[in-house]
């Protein structure tokens, strides 16, 4: 496999085995240069397992991988000062302040970003004399993923960054992302959160039992706009009882417009009750991982299954 | 956020010597600031020495032949002694012990900083602590128990290669016994027993001499025997040698089993050495 100079990771047919279990099965993926590109799954998919690999921590029993045109399991110092890793449970170091930290870490480089600037686009200007011990989780993370782009890595990776956040702390720590990418960062990050992958990356990658199940855009993400969209409405019968109706279409708009002219209404007018859902990316993912539906949406359950 | 330093391509890598003199700055603010770990390292040997000196030094109690010497003369060697181990092997197998286990070398594993630049920033701390500690214990003893130092030079060079070599064999068993504890909160528990009983063996809180010989052939094989009486030899008068167990300050052995020490403990250390959990591969 030749380093393609447009992807920032390439992995081909990747293995990797703990005892008789397969942690990762086959796994193909490209990260493009530029973009954040997530990995979604279940707790034990694979997604740590995959991730540190690619990182360089972990060895792995087969398959390809090039990291930066690098491959990890042979990497130097030049290679780690050009990325970045936000471990999913990184160490401790209480004692030092966010500014000590920062400060530190940024000597590990050969061009790093300004400590100051870092700490405030982290948003922890207010806390940079503060002891690490002493902040809060999310302020933690925050200074994880400091610590992290200090370096002005290409590529930053991010293992479940945002667990234990506070939704207004998950919304900054998106804009904080999304910053990075629009400075050329590439970003690898791995979440179960739906919101996360869908609000944050451009790609999405849907992973169960270290096999790809399903790659796209999170708008596109298991083929969902080509779905056939569910329209319901209500009738009203002759004798008064108001019914509630409902069907499946590949072309929603015609769908309405016969209804309409069914119920000789008119093309103008309102089709009571009118609803088209499509299936949500929970819907698609749940589908895809082989979980059943908790919310009674697009996808109605029998009786018995909840 | 990249507005105000540019981009430059192919800057070189600090090098191993800066990064090293970055984490030894780093090492020490972060043992200053837990007070726990200070007090004892910097308190035991100091108790320790009190304690037995004024135990056994009743009523101006001395020791030696013609009595030359005071049980805190006596006491103050083997407490250097074990200040070093302490600083250096004990400190260091349960600190990295702990970063291991709580993912700060993992960490450290994910930046460019080179594997030298940990082990000069620990080295740092331990020379650091270990000269403020020794320090500390001979300002405790002229002051308070009038123990004399010693005034000839040779004295001193003695000091010197026994302290430089006792502290680095410490050093490099420490980083390699760090592999030992499971989890970094059973690394006290496994490393602080065998301190505690190489102690008790190596002469640091009896007369060496007293032992039992069994006792005193199976301290032998380790460094804190042989630290402690490298120590006597520089902090006791001249007449002591004649009561050693070998009937000399043997400086060609403790040299020698510090050496063979130093080497196994590079030797596995190297081997041993991870920066992740052993659960984690």
């Amino acid at each position: 496999m030749s380093p393609s100079p447009d992807l920032a990771v390439e992995v081909h047919a990747l293995r990797k085995r703990y005892g008789d279990k397969l942690a990762v099965d086959g796994l193909d993926l490209s990260v493009h240069r530029g973009e954040i590109f997530a990995i979604l799954g279940p707790n034990g998919a694979g997604k740590t397992t995959t991730v540190e690999i690619l990182e360089g921590f972990r060895s792995r029993d087969g398959g390809e991988v090039q990291v930066l045109g690098v491959d990890p399991a042979r990497a130097d110092r030049v290679w780690r000062s050009r990325i970045g890793i936000v471990l999913q449970s990184p160490g401790d170091q209480g004692e030092l302040t966010v500014g000590e930290l920062v400060r530190h870490f940024a000597r590990y480089y050969p061009n790093p970003r300004d400590p100051g600037e870092v700490i405030d686009a982290v948003g922890l200007a207010e806390s940079a004399g503060t002891r690490a011990r002493q902040l809060s989780g999310g302020q933690r993370r925050r200074l994880d993923v400091a610590l992290g782009i200090i370096g002005r890595p290409e590529l930053l990776f991010l293992d479940e960054p945002t667990t234990g956040f506070d939704p207004a702390a998950r919304r900054s720590f998106w804009a904080l992302l999304a910053g990075l990418r629009d400075d050329g960062t590439t970003v690898l990050l791995t979440t179960h959160y739906l919101d996360e992958a869908e609000h944050l990356a451009d790609r999405v990658a849907v992973v169960r039992d270290g096999r790809l199940l399903t790659l796209g855009t999170p708008d596109d993400l298991g083929g969902r706009t080509d779905q056939a969209a569910i329209v319901r409405w209500t009738e009203r019968s002759p004798d008064g009882t108001v019914r509630h109706r409902e069907g499946r279409t590949h072309a929603p708009s015609a769908f309405v417009r016969e209804l309409s002219l069914q119920a000789g209404l008119g093309a103008d007018a309102e089709v009571p009750g009118l609803q088209i859902l499509r299936p949500s990316l929970e819907d698609v993912y749940l589908a895809l991982i082989g979980e059943p539906s908790t919310e009674q949406s697009a996808l109605p359950l029998a009786e018995g299954a909840r | 956020m990249s507005a105000t330093t540019a981009k430059v391509d192919h800057a070189p890598l600090p090098s191993a010597a800066r990064c090293g003199l970055a984490r030894v700055g780093l090492e020490l603010r972060m043992f200053f600031r837990e007070p726990t770990a200070v007090t004892f390292i910097f308190a035991y040997p100091v108790v320790m020495l009190a304690i037995f000196a004024t135990v056994f030094g009743q009523d101006g109690a001395m020791l030696g032949p013609s009595h030359a010497f005071s049980y805190a003369q006596y006491f103050l060697p083997a407490m250097i002694a074990t200040g070093v181990m302490l600083s250096s092997f004990q400190t260091l197998a349960i600190t990295i012990a702990v970063e291991r286990d709580q993912g700060e070398l993992k960490r450290l594993r994910g930046t460019p900083m080179p594997a030298t630049s940990y082990f000069i920033g620990k080295i740092g701390l331990v020379l650091v602590t270990s000269l403020a500690q020794t320090a500390l214990l001979l300002a405790v003893a002229v002051i308070l128990y009038d123990v004399p130092m010693p005034s000839s030079p040779t004295n001193w060079a003695t000091f010197a290669w026994v302290f430089v070599l006792a502290s680095a064999t410490g050093c490099v068993c420490g980083i390699g016994f760090s592999c030992v504890p499971s989890s970094g909160r059973a690394a006290s528990a496994v490393v602080t027993p065998v301190v505690l009983i190489l102690q008790f063996i190596s002469g640091v809180f009896f007369q060496f001499e007293n032992l039992p010989t069994w006792m005193q052939q199976v301290a032998s094989l380790f460094p804190l025997k042989w630290m402690a009486q490298g120590m006597r030899s520089v902090f006791l008068p001249a007449s002591a040698e004649a009561i050693e167990v070998g009937g000399s300050w043997q400086h060609g052995a403790t040299a020698a089993v510090l050496v063979v020490w130093l080497v196994l403990g590079l030797v596995i250390g190297v081997r041993a050495f991870r920066w992740t959990r052993r659960d984690d591969s």
